[in-house]
C-alpha cells in the first residue's frame, strides 16, 4: 500500500508497511516491536503512549504516521545511548519511581522534554507538565522527587 | 424481607482460622503443599529458583518475596529468581489478593527456605565430617567455623537433583534480629527494566504467527443482538474473521490497527432495556432490596441503652460505584491449538482462571497453561480475566495465536466496578459524652465475584445470556464493618444484596474503606456533638498499646493540637484537620491518618494539602516498598474520595473515558507524609490495601473541622460541599 513512508525512530530510518492514516502508536509498538511507549486510551487523555517528535513530548496514539515527515522520533529506548541510561531514568530507578510502572514511559518522556526546555524548573511548572500523565496507582509523589533529582543528575550537581 | 441469620460471626471475614479452612475458601487460597520443592530449586550454577503461586501486580511482591527466600536461605539476593503465577511450574495459590502475599507466599517461601537450609546443613555435616554446630553458611557456601578452607556450596551439595521432601512443621527460623536482606529497602528488581522499555507487561507481550482481535461490545450489559451485516467489514484490509456468538461479537485482524478499523465499522444493530435503576435512585435501590443479613457482632444491651442515652445520633453514609480503572487496559493471549491451550493473562488468579477457561472451552483443566504476565496495576478485580476468555474464544474461532486488547471504553464499561454500598449508624452519647451505644449496618452486594466459572467471565455472558441474580456467596461488605473500638453496647449488622445493578467485584481493601468512611465519620460526628478532641476521643475506647501508638504518632507527626472541632465557621478559604484510624480486617495492619485540608467556601472546592499516615504491619519486609504502597494508598484512596464515581443512566454505563471518570493529577497531590512502625518480633502483615481505608474519613472530618459541612456521600465535589455548607 504505502510502502514509501519512512519513519526516523531512535536515529535510525525504518520504511514501514503500514497505511498512511495508521497512528504512530500501532507502528511503533508492532513493527519496530518498541515497548516504551504503551497503549493507554487512545484519546490523547493520559500520556501513556507519549514519544518524542523531534524535542516536542507527542502523544502517538492518534498521530497519523503520514503527518510526521522527516521529524525524528525518539522513543523511551531511544533515551538511551551507547547502553548508557539518560539522567532521567536512572534518577527514576534512584528514587523508586513507579509501582507498576505502566505510566512511566509517559513520566519519563515529558520529564525529560522538561528539563532539556527549562532546567531549572520550579514545583508548579514541574506539576503543570506532567497534569497530562495520568498514574493510577499513586507513585506521583516519587515520581516528582524522580524530577528534581534528575534535575541534579544533568545540572551535575550530584554526579556519582 | 429480612431473612435473619443471627450470629454467624466474622468468620467469613476473619482470618487467623477461615483462610486455611475448607470448602470455597481453600479455593479461593489455592491448594496448599508441603512439598519442598514446589516452593524451591537450588540450581547447579548457585542460583536459587522460588516458585509462588501468587503473582505481581505492580506492588513489588516479587521483589519482597525473593528477599525473604534470600535472607532465610542464606544467600545473595541477586541469586534468587522468583518463578510467580504459572500452572505449569508454581504452587496453587488461589488469587493474589487482600494483602495476603507477604504473609501466606511469604511465610510458605520462608518455611520452604529455612527447610532447604536445615537440609543442607546437615548434608554439609555429613559431607565435611563435622558437627552441625561446627558449620557456618554465607552466601550459599557452608564452612566450618574454624577451618574456612573445609567447604561446600549449596549448588554442590544439591548437584542438580531436588529435595524429594516436605516441609516439617515448626522448621527453626533465623531470628529476625540477624536479618541482613529482610527490613532493607531492597530496590525492585522490575524498575530498570520498565524505565528502559524493555518488554514488561502482557501488553508487550508477542508470540509468533499472532493475529490482534478487538471487541464489539454490546452498549450495555442487557443488550441484545438483533442483526450483524458483516459485509460491512468485507471489504476492509487484513481482516481474517468477525467472530459472532450469541451476543459475544469480536473482530480479529493481520495488524492492530485494522482490527481497530473493522470494530469501529462492523454495523450491529442491538436492542437495549432499561435494566438499570436512574442513578439519582441508586441509594433507595440499594435500601429497598431483599437481603441476606448476618449480625456480626452482638455486645451488651443496645435497645436499652440506645433508648436512655442521652443523646441520640444517626446518619447514613453513600458510597458509588468505582472504577479500578487500571492505566493500561486489559490484554490477554491465547493459543487454543487441539492438544494444547495456552493462555497469557493479567490474572490475579492463574489456577481459578484456568477452571474457569477449561469450562468455557469444555476441556479438561489439565490442557490449559495459564501463565501470568505483568499488566498495569489493578488493584482488584480488572478486565485481565474477561480479556483472557475473549482471547481464548478468538483463537479457537481463527485456529492461530491472538491478542486481545481491550479499548479504553471496554475497560470503563466492562471491568466489575467497587460495589455501590449504604451505612447507617446510630449511636448514644450519655451526659458525660460517652458513647453507649452503637448500631451500624451496611447494605452492599458481595465484593467478591471472581472468574471461577464461565459465567463470572463477560465473554461467558454475552455467549450464554445472564445469569438470574440470586443470593449465593456474598463476601467482603463484613470487612472492617465492626470497630475496635471497646464499646458497652453494640451491634453491627451486614445486608447482602442478591445481586448489584452494576457488575461489581473486589476493589482494594473491598468493603473495609466504605465502612471505615462511616465509622470513623461517625465517631467524629460522636465527637463533636461530645464538644471532644477527635483523637482523645478515640483513644478513649482503644485499650491495644500498639493501636494507641499508631494513632498518638499520626497525631504527633502532624502536629495535632487537642480540641474540638472548630465547626461552624465559615471563612472563604478555611483549614480544617482530621483524623480517622483503623485496624485493617480488626486483626492486621493498624492505620491512622490525618489530613490537613483547605475548603474554598464559594466554591466548595476542596484542597487537600497534606495527608500524614501512621502504620504498623507488623515485620516491616521492605521500607521503601512499604512507603511506595502507603503513598500509593493514600493518593488513590483520596482520588476516590473527591473526584470519583461512575455515571449511569438507566440504560448504559456513562463513565467510559477519562473526561467523565477523572482521577487525581499531579496538580491535585497533598504532601503524605509517612510513620513507620516496625515490629521485627511480630509477624509480617500485608501492606497493598490497609491505608487505603482511613483517607476519606480523615478527609470528610477535616472539611468539618474547617467549615462544619459534614460530607457523607463520596465523592466530595464542590457542589457537595456547597451544599453541605448551606
Amino acid at each position: 500500500m504505502s510502502g514509501e513512508i519512512v519513519l526516523i525512530v531512535n536515529g535510525k530510518p525504518h520504511t514501514v508497511q503500514a497505511a498512511p492514516d495508521t497512528p504512530l502508536l500501532y507502528v511503533l509498538r508492532n513493527e519496530l516491536e518498541l515497548n516504551g511507549p504503551h497503549f493507554g486510551c487512545a484519546g490523547e487523555k493520559c500520556g501513556a503512549c507519549m514519544v518524542l517528535v523531534g524535542a516536542k513530548p507527542t502523544l502517538s496514539c492518534h498521530l497519523p504516521i503520514s503527518e510526521i515527515g522527516r521529524s525524528r522520533i525518539t522513543t523511551l529506548e531511544g533515551l538511551i545511548e551507547d547502553g548508557e541510561l539518560h539522567p532521567v531514568q536512572r534518577a527514576f530507578i534512584e528514587e523508586q519511581a513507579t509501582q507498576c510502572g505502566y505510566c512511566v514511559n509517559g513520566m519519563i518522556i515529558t520529564t525529560a522534554a522538561m528539563l532539556w526546555k527549562n532546567p531549572h524548573p520550579t514545583d508548579e511548572q514541574i506539576r503543570a507538565a506532567l497534569d497530562g500523565n495520568l498514574c493510577r496507582c499513586g507513585a506521583h509523589l516519587r515520581i516528582l522527587r524522580a524530577v528534581k533529582r534528575a534535575e541534579k543528575l544533568i545540572s551535575g550537581e550530584e554526579e556519582e | 424481607m429480612m431473612a435473619k441469620q443471627s450470629r454467624q460471626g466474622n468468620s467469613e471475614g476473619g482470618r487467623r482460622q477461615g483462610r486455611r479452612g475448607s470448602g470455597r475458601r481453600e479455593a479461593f487460597w489455592g491448594q496448599l503443599t508441603n512439598w519442598l520443592d514446589d516452593w524451591l530449586a537450588i540450581n547447579p550454577d548457585g542460583t536459587v529458583t522460588a516458585f509462588s503461586g501468587k503473582v505481581e501486580l505492580g506492588t513489588g511482591v516479587r521483589t519482597a518475596l525473593a528477599q525473604i527466600v534470600a535472607e532465610e536461605l542464606e544467600v545473595p539476593f541477586e541469586r534468587v529468581h522468583m518463578v510467580m503465577g504459572d500452572t505449569e511450574r508454581t504452587p496453587d495459590e488461589g488469587y493474589t489478593a487482600g494483602s495476603m502475599t507477604i504473609s501466606t507466599s511469604g511465610t510458605a517461601l520462608r518455611n520452604a527456605a529455612a527447610e532447604a537450609r536445615r537440609v543442607l546443613m546437615e548434608m554439609a555435616a555429613e559431607r565435611l565430617d563435622a558437627r552441625l554446630d561446627e558449620l557456618t553458611v554465607q552466601d550459599g557456601l557452608i564452612s566450618l567455623i574454624r577451618h574456612p578452607q573445609r567447604k561446600i556450596t549449596y549448588a554442590k551439595l544439591m548437584g542438580g537433583e531436588a529435595f524429594n521432601l516436605e516441609v516439617t512443621e515448626d522448621v527453626p527460623l533465623k531470628d529476625s534480629k540477624t536479618y541482613t536482606i529482610v527490613g532493607t529497602s531492597t530496590p525492585r528488581e522490575d524498575i530498570p527494566r520498565k524505565v528502559a522499555g524493555q518488554p514488561s507487561f502482557i501488553q508487550d507481550l508477542r508470540v509468533p504467527g499472532m493475529l490482534h482481535g478487538r471487541l464489539v461490545r454490546p452498549p450495555s450489559a442487557a443488550a441484545e443482538l438483533i442483526s450483524m451485516d458483516e459485509s460491512s467489514v468485507a471489504e476492509l484490509p487484513g481482516l481474517v474473521k468477525v467472530v459472532q456468538r450469541g451476543n459475544f461479537i469480536a473482530v480479529v485482524a493481520e495488524r492492530e490497527e485494522q482490527a481497530i478499523l473493522a470494530a469501529q465499522h462492523l454495523k450491529v444493530k442491538w436492542r437495549e432495556r432499561a435494566a438499570l435503576p436512574p442513578m439519582q435512585d441508586l441509594y433507595t435501590t440499594l435500601r429497598s432490596q431483599p437481603t441476606q443479613d448476618t449480625l456480626l457482632v452482638e455486645q451488651g444491651d443496645y435497645e436499652t441503652s440506645f433508648k436512655q442515652a442521652a443523646r441520640q445520633l444517626h446518619a447514613s453514609y453513600y458510597q458509588p460505584y468505582h472504577a479500578h480503572a487500571s492505566i493500561g487496559p486489559s490484554c490477554a493471549l491465547a493459543d487454543v491449538k487441539e492438544d494444547q491451550i495456552t493462555v497469557w493473562a493479567s490474572t490475579p488468579g492463574p489456577y481459578p482462571l484456568r477452571g474457569a477457561l477449561a469450562q468455557l472451552l469444555d476441556v479438561p483443566a489439565e490442557k490449559v497453561h495459564l501463565i501470568h504476565v505483568e499488566g498495569a496495576g489493578s488493584y482488584g478485580q480488572n478486565g485481565s480475566d474477561d480479556a483472557a476468555a475473549d482471547a481464548v474464544i478468538l483463537s479457537q474461532a481463527v485456529g492461530r495465536p491472538v491478542r486481545v486488547q481491550w479499548s479504553r471504553e471496554d475497560e470503563f464499561v466492562w471491568e466489575p466496578k467497587a460495589p455501590a454500598m449504604v451505612m447507617e449508624v446510630h449511636g448514644g452519647l450519655d451526659t458525660q459524652g460517652n458513647v453507649v451505644a452503637w448500631d451500624y449496618h451496611v447494605w452492599s452486594p458481595s465484593h467478591v465475584a471472581r472468574a471461577r466459572s464461565p459465567e463470572q467471565l463477560v465473554a461467558g455472558q454475552l455467549l450464554f445470556g445472564q445469569a438470574a441474580p440470586q443470593f449465593g456467596f456474598s463476601f467482603g461488605a463484613e470487612r472492617n464493618a465492626p470497630t475496635n473500638y471497646s464499646f458497652p453496647n453494640q451491634r453491627v449488622t451486614v445486608h447482602y444484596l442478591a445481586d448489584s445493578p452494576l457488575r461489581a467485584s473486589s476493589f482494594r481493601s473491598l468493603g473495609g474503606a466504605e465502612n471505615t468512611f462511616a465509622n470513623e465519620s461517625f465517631m467524629d460526628e460522636l465527637a463533636a456533638a461530645a464538644g471532644m478532641d477527635a483523637l482523645d476521643f478515640r483513644l478513649r475506647y482503644l485499650a491495644d498499646a500498639r493501636a494507641r501508638e499508631v494513632l498518638k504518632a499520626a497525631a504527633e507527626k502532624a502536629g495535632w493540637e487537642a480540641r474540638p472541632s472548630l465547626h461552624g465557621k465559615k471563612k472563604k478559604m478555611a483549614q480544617g484537620r482530621g483524623v480517622a484510624f483503623a485496624w485493617y480486617e480488626n486483626d492486621q495492619a493498624i492505620v491512622a491518618c490525618v489530613a490537613h485540608v483547605l475548603v474554598d467556601a464559594t466554591s466548595g472546592a476542596v484542597r487537600v494539602k497534606r495527608l500524614v499516615v501512621a502504620h504498623d504491619c507488623g515485620l516491616i519486609i521492605n521500607p521503601d516498598g512499604l512507603k511506595n504502597q502507603i503513598e500509593g494508598n493514600a493518593i488513590q484512596s483520596l482520588s476516590r474520595a473527591l473526584k470519583e464515581e461512575v455515571k449511569f443512566d438507566e440504560w448504559r454505563v456513562k463513565s467510559v473515558d477519562w473526561d467523565s471518570y477523572p482521577i487525581l493529577t499531579f496538580s491535585e497531590v497533598p504532601e503524605v507524609e509517612i510513620v513507620l512502625i516496625n515490629r521485627p518480633n511480630q509477624p509480617a502483615l500485608g501492606a497493598g490495601e490497609p491505608s487505603t481505608i482511613t483517607t476519606a474519613a480523615a478527609v470528610a472530618n477535616a472539611i468539618f473541622d474547617a467549615t462544619g459541612a459534614r460530607l457523607r456521600q463520596i465523592p466530595f465535589t464542590p457542589e457537595r460541599v456547597k451544599a453541605a455548607l448551606c
